[in-house]
């Protein structure tokens, strides 16, 4: 072989490698996984992530002969950040679909990035109602907040209680917290004292003070993961545990993530939620005890499960289009249902939102920690804020 | 409500006992405002040196309390003098390589170099800590409250107003009848005649920074109940330590002590009385503080 016959096989040999490499890239379907890696928001974008590595290290890496790739990306908490790397993934990864998504306005921001280019965009953690409303290519399987403080409202007022005060952080979804738990509460006969504590509150006393004064039969609280803790040992400091006021609220002052961290003022604390890692089912077991092993004993949250059926969403949905993207795929998502680690969800054909049972839980400490054990079920809950 | 022990009122001033649980509480929260602050004010107000990176040490005296609790098991009381003694070394570290430096620059250069550090610091604590807040558990002695004479009163929060009472004396005998307060105190006046008479200024202002740190990291320690503790804490409490400062005036101890024990019985009375405005009384007590005492509260106009 001459010389430049040799460079021109090398040539050709080159561009034929190149030409697979590309068909190779166009067969694997990537998903593109935007999360608050660092930042306030770490635990969120921590738990996410491990989940859907978790299942993507359980379920195999192919799907319809095509290779599943998770790109993840650190969003540091920021809608412009999010919305950047959004944009970057579809246009220059050419993603198959878009998730995470850890609070409202990152969800929000992305919403129109989603609708223009038929990107389907799984919310795994964001939790205001509007969020599914902003494009038809959204998807979610976390929670919804009405879906959580509505029928709680319904089941305090069961249990007898006639006076609750809402202690609720004065931000989005506070309000949301507030307005859907006293609605649904008031309806049912009961009344209702709202106070709000500003975002930047360094002391809760006060507003504990005017609790106690009160003397409701329950105080319902609501305030941004970590502060809970702070907010749950003035409750106990200020003796309120014992003049007979029950503290209530949504999940997420108990997160699982912290709740060992807050200690034993916790106990008795009683919540509505959709996921609790105390969760009585052979999936939950499973999913915990694996969960643990890969994360080096981290306990899963309500955050993990939302980014673990996400994925279960998108690999069942791509299985079904035989890994095609676009409005097929959304299509498919589509009232699918399941056995998750939480219990039977589905998602709402309708409005593409989950659907799930909520569960009333107490602390109590199970094996020498603290767990939300759950002792109610109000089964197969629709956002009542989309429900016609 | 019958029957229920809590809230039960005094016989002789219906609701005064509700009045002095949140003068009590807002006393407690002033206290722990006062011994953060009085670090800045003695920088800011001795030295001339605008710091906005105060609230790092403060951050740092918390953390050393956090983890020698949490990690090595070492009890509450046994910790405060490390979450003194640490803030203080680095304080004297830093001000020894860098802020001296800036002695004699401009305070524009003060405010750029010293916010940088904020987000240096806050972003090693969350490398290092992870952003989760830190929880410390206090010892059963300071959890709970007791009645006094129909008053509830916290235990830790009295503890917290006893400590600082007595640091706010010593720093004031310290100041004003000591050896050291004398050469301070001269040194701050006029730097070039104190080193004429043989005060070595800038060891002053070293010893000075260092003690201003290491309150700063007590103070967090003691607040971290309160407060909350996590690496943006620098950044979250910058405004209150501000507001102590200018409304005090920045001539004296004196002056931010009892601008903190206003703001802070202000706050929690404000939270109490009207919710929904809660926020904003802080902010209120400052402007109108200012509008009438642009020099802040306790100095004589100059």
């Amino acid at each position: 072989m001459s010389r430049r016959n040799f460079l021109k096989a090398g040539a050709v040999a080159l561009g034929l490698a190149l030409t697979a490499g590309t068909a190779l890239a166009q067969d694997a379907i990537k998903i593109g996984l935007i999360l608050p890696m660092t930042g306030p928001f770490t635990s969120t974008g921590k738990q996410i992530a491990a989940a859907a590595q978790l299942y993507m290290a359980q379920k195999g890496t192919t799907i319809a002969g095509k290779k599943v790739e998770l790109i993840i990306k650190d969003d540091t908490g920021v809608a412009d950040v999010t919305r950047r790397i959004a944009q970057e993934l579809i246009v220059n990864d050419k993603v198959t679909a878009i998730a995470g998504f850890g609070l409202t306005p990152l969800a929000l921001a992305t919403a129109p990035l989603a609708t223009q280019s038929k990107t389907p965009m799984v919310v795994m953690a964001a939790a205001t109602g509007i969020i599914t409303e902003r494009s038809p290519f959204i998807v979610r399987t976390s929670q919804v907040v009405p879906q959580i403080a509505g029928p709680f409202g319904e089941w305090v007022a069961k249990q007898g209680m006639k006076r609750v005060v809402t202690v609720v952080t004065d931000y989005g979804p506070g309000h949301d917290v507030e307005k859907w738990f006293s609605d649904v509460f008031k309806a049912n006969g009961g009344q209702v004292e709202n106070l709000r504590v500003p975002l930047a509150n360094p002391d809760f006393s006060p507003f504990l003070q005017k609790v106690a004064d009160s003397k409701p039969d329950a105080l319902l609280v609501f305030v941004p993961s970590g502060v809970g803790s702070q907010f749950m040992k003035q409750f106990v400091e200020r003796g309120l545990d014992k003049s007979g006021i029950k503290l209530i609220g949504t999940g997420d002052v108990t997160d699982d993530d912290i709740l060992n961290t807050i200690g034993d003022v916790a106990l008795g604390v009683v919540t509505a939620h959709h996921y609790s890692a105390a969760h009585d089912s052979p999936e939950n077991k499973a999913f915990v005890e694996a969960f643990k092993k890969a994360n080096n004993g981290l306990r899963p949250n309500f955050m993990a499960v939302g980014g673990y059926d996400g994925m279960h969403a998108l690999y069942e949905g791509l299985k079904k289009t035989n890994g095609a993207g676009g409005e097929a795929l959304v299509e498919a998502m589509k009232g699918l249902a399941w056995n998750s680690p939480r219990g039977p969800m589905s998602i709402d054909k309708d409005t593409r939102d989950i659907i799930q049972n909520v569960y009333i839980r107490r602390v109590e400490k199970v094996g020498g920690e603290l767990y939300n054990v759950e002792f109610a079920t109000i089964p197969n809950v629709k956002d009542p804020s989309k429900a016609k | 409500m019958a029957g229920r022990p809590h809230g039960a009122r005094s016989l002789y001033f219906p609701g005064g006992s509700r009045v002095l649980t949140i003068l009590f509480d807002g006393i407690a929260y002033g206290m722990v405002l006062f011994v953060l602050a009085c670090g800045l004010s003695i920088t800011l107000g001795l030295m001339n040196f605008v710091n906005l990176a105060h609230g790092v040490f403060a951050m740092v005296g918390g953390y050393v309390t956090a983890i020698l609790m949490n990690r090595l098991g070492v009890p509450f009381l046994a910790t405060l003098p490390f979450a003194f003694l640490v803030p203080a070394a680095l304080g004297l570290v830093m001000e020894r390589t860098l802020y001296q430096r800036l002695y004699n620059r401009n305070h524009l250069d003060q405010v750029l170099f010293t916010i940088g550090l904020v987000f240096m610091a806050i972003a090693a604590v969350d490398y290092v800590m992870g952003s989760q807040p830190q929880l410390i558990q206090l010892p059963s002695w300071l959890r709970g409250r007791v009645d006094v004479f129909g008053v509830q009163v916290g235990l830790y929060r009295s503890f917290i107003i006893v400590v600082c009472g007595f640091l706010v004396v010593g720093l004031q005998f310290v100041l004003a009848k000591t050896r050291f307060g004398a050469q301070l105190r001269a040194a701050v006046d006029d730097a070039r005649v104190a080193r004429g008479l043989g005060i070595n200024t800038s060891l002053v202002f070293a010893a000075t920074f260092a003690a201003g740190s290491g309150l700063a990291g007590l103070g967090g320690a003691l607040g971290a109940e309160i407060l909350g503790l996590d690496p943006t804490f620098p950044l979250k409490f910058l405004i209150y330590f501000m507001i102590v400062v200018t409304v005090g005036g920045t001539s004296s101890l004196t002056g931010p002590f009892y601008a903190s024990l206003l703001l802070g019985i202000a706050d929690v009375a404000g939270k109490y009385y009207v919710p929904s405005l809660g926020a904003f009384v802080i902010y209120t007590v400052m402007i109108v503080v200012l509008v009438f005492r642009p020099q802040g509260l306790f100095v004589k106009a100059r």
